[in-house]
């Protein structure tokens, strides 16, 4: 078998918060394999956003281990957490966290910055990667000309540009309708198939049914781990990139 | 991040809110324009007054008979000459500190060409008087003592005179002027000299040795020397060390007691010169502190600004750092962005500072002085008040955490 992608041993993270110590995360131990499509299901407080941020790079946590590609994370400087979410993560998050006035290519080159990337290979890959999420032809369109959707496969392609290993979505259908939704959920089944390991946060079940791999949260333990038939989604991107 | 798309993205969010980036550099603006106009002013002023100066001779010093009311009419008691031929001849002879001394003695009188006719100052002296005022022969020579010795009654011409009598450029050399009614020999015209400080015309005189002067002109006192002596000091110091022997030398020869006033007057104009200079410092040190505090404002402006502006932007840190923004390039980004505020600040600065000089060089009549290197400093200095300023709110930005920046709203 493969090595795990992500592995997590015994992982707990305690705030504290004047005398109060608040235990979001208890204990957890999980492995995720490259490619696999995994949704992390929980009420709030189940403690699933803090192993986002952990899952991230983020945050560290407050005992036990995180590998990533087999190597230990827990115990990196400021300055590696942030070439690993460079390098290895992408981030998809619930309010899409575009810069405004700031075009879908710009914002899409983001990433690309802050690993030194030469001016014509950003344009290249931003471009490659809005044209891989649907959206080659609004280049040059701000935020606040975009539908929600477009907003979040912009982001998506963010997320993408830098070629990750892993992607993490934070509640990324939140703010869309549901049909929205299923075009997101389709691009993230896609990109599972060509071994990026998409990591989804979500309270919603019929989203997690998308998923390969539900993982259930509660006060901050892991509850249930299950892995499924995932519903296929449809995309229907094309209609909807042009209305 | 690379240094030019470090400056691109922050040239980019100070252009998105053009006016609050336009009023927070408005400080510093303020502050490089005051230090160009003020060094300029002071540049143009001290120039000016160094050139009038330079035009009666830096190193002179000028000995006055007793009336020390200076500019009023003789006679009276007290005010009867005091200065003797001796003492000129003691000057010249005995003090270190002088190179060399002269009598001038003068009256206002018509003077004559074939067809024109001039009132003009009429100045008997010797030739040590053109060395003591650095004053040239442009055309013919100079008379010499020689001719002082054997009273010759030649003249030498100032530009005003040669212009007014015999037209501008005109070669009056050999022609006879008249003074009083006395034909003098025009051996040389003096170069062009300019106005005094006060504005009088040096160029408007006709010198005469001074023995035909007293012979042929105006009689006055045998041995008392009834205008004053110019004197050229010599060395570092030489006016005041020449002041301070003539002085000395002038008491002992007046048997002045102790507590006696002077009977005569030394003037020193590099001391005049030197006042004005001190004008012009006074004005200059108030500028500079003008230009000090809107630096100071100006900079506490942009801190204010650019901490508004981080915590406006939070969530877009938020953003950069988890797309992979190192704490050190979050700092950078809005280091540069202050930077980039005050320098912008700084250049219209400079702009504004050599309009303001230009306008006052031209209100004045100075010639405009601009050094570039109060330039350089003057945008290294605003550079430096960004930076400064700066800092702090860059480093705020870089410290923030990532999770909460993501949440903020």
């Amino acid at each position: 078998m493969a090595e795990p992608l992500v592995r997590l041993e015994d992982v707990t993270k305690v705030y504290r918060m004047g005398d109060v110590e608040l235990r979001a995360l208890a204990g957890v131990s999980l492995e995720l394999m490259p490619g696999d499509f995994t949704a992390i299901m929980g009420a709030s407080g189940s403690g699933k956003s803090t192993m986002m941020n952990l899952l991230g790079c983020l945050d560290r946590p407050s005992s036990g281990r995180y590998l990533l590609e087999g190597q230990d994370v827990s115990a990196r400087s400021n300055d590696e957490l942030a070439r690993l979410r460079n390098q290895t993560l992408g981030f998809v998050f619930q309010n899409f966290n575009l810069l405004s006035r700031t075009s879908a290519l710009e914002n899409v080159e983001l990433p690309l910055l802050y690993s030194n990337v030469e001016a014509v290979e950003r344009h290249a890959r931003a471009r490659e990667a809005l044209e891989r999420v649907g959206l080659g032809d609004r280049l040059d369109h701000h935020p606040n000309q975009m539908s929600g959707g477009q907003q979040q496969r912009v982001a998506i392609a963010r997320a993408l540009v830098n070629r990750p290993r892993i992607l993490l979505a934070d509640e990324p259908t939140g703010n869309l309708d549901s049909r929205t939704s299923e075009d997101v959920m389709a691009l993230f089944q896609e990109l599972g198939r060509t071994g990026i390991t998409v990591i989804l946060v979500t309270h919603e079940s019929d989203i997690a049914a998308y998923a390969a791999r539900v993982i259930t949260m509660r006060d901050g333990l892991v509850r249930s781990d299950v892995r499924q038939v995932p519903r296929a989604a449809t995309a229907q991107a094309g209609q909807e990139a042009h209305p | 991040m690379s240094w030019l798309m470090t400056l691109r993205v922050a040239l980019r969010a100070l252009a998105r809110n053009k006016l609050r980036s336009f009023l927070t550099g408005l400080g510093v603006v303020i502050g490089v324009a005051a230090v160009i106009a003020m060094v300029a002013i002071g540049d143009g002023a001290k120039a000016r007054v160094e050139q009038t100066f330079a035009a009666i001779g830096s190193n002179m010093l000028l000995v006055l008979n007793g009336s020390s009311q200076g500019g009023g009419a003789m006679g009276g008691a007290g005010s009867l000459p005091s200065l003797t031929w001796d003492d000129l001849k003691a000057i010249q002879t005995e003090l270190s500190a002088v190179r060399e001394a002269a009598p001038v003695l003068r009256t206002g009188s018509q003077v004559m060409s074939e067809d024109a006719n001039w009132n003009t100052s009429i100045q008997g002296t010797t030739p040590d008087f053109l060395r003591v005022r650095s004053w040239p022969v442009v055309q013919g020579e100079a008379f010499t003592q020689t001719d002082v010795d054997g009273g010759m009654k030649v003249a030498l011409l100032g530009q005003t005179v040669v212009e007014k009598l015999y037209g501008r450029n005109a070669n009056p050399i050999g022609q006879v002027v008249r003074v009083k009614n006395i034909p003098f020999v025009i051996v040389g015209v003096l170069g062009k000299k300019g106005q005094s400080p006060f504005g009088q015309d040096y160029d408007d005189v006709l010198l005469v040795p001074v023995t035909t002067f007293q012979q042929k002109i105006s009689g006055g006192l045998k041995n008392y020397i009834a205008g004053s002596i110019v004197v050229s000091s010599r060395g570092e110091d030489g006016n005041a060390r020449a002041q301070q022997q003539v002085r000395g030398l002038l008491r002992d020869r007046h048997r002045l007691s102790v507590d006696a006033d002077d009977d005569f007057q030394i003037r020193n104009p590099s001391e005049i010169a030197s006042a004005q200079q001190e004008g012009t410092r006074t004005l200059t040190t108030l500028l500079m502190a003008i230009a000090a505090v809107s630096l100071l404002v100006g900079g506490i402006g942009i801190m204010n600004i650019m901490l508004v502006s981080v915590t406006e932007r939070t969530r877009e840190i938020g953003v950069r750092m988890a797309v992979g923004a190192r704490a050190r390039d979050i700092q950078l980004q809005f280091l540069v962005e202050a930077l980039a505020l005050a320098m912008a600040g700084g250049l219209i600065g400079v702009a504004t500072g050599l309009g303001i000089a230009g306008w006052l060089a031209s209100a004045f009549g100075w010639s405009m002085l601009v050094r570039p290197d109060v330039i350089l400093i003057a945008v290294g200095f605003s550079g430096l008040v960004g930076v400064g300023f700066g800092f702090y709110p860059a480093l705020k930005a870089s410290r923030l955490d990532p999770i909460t920046a993501l949440r903020f709203e």
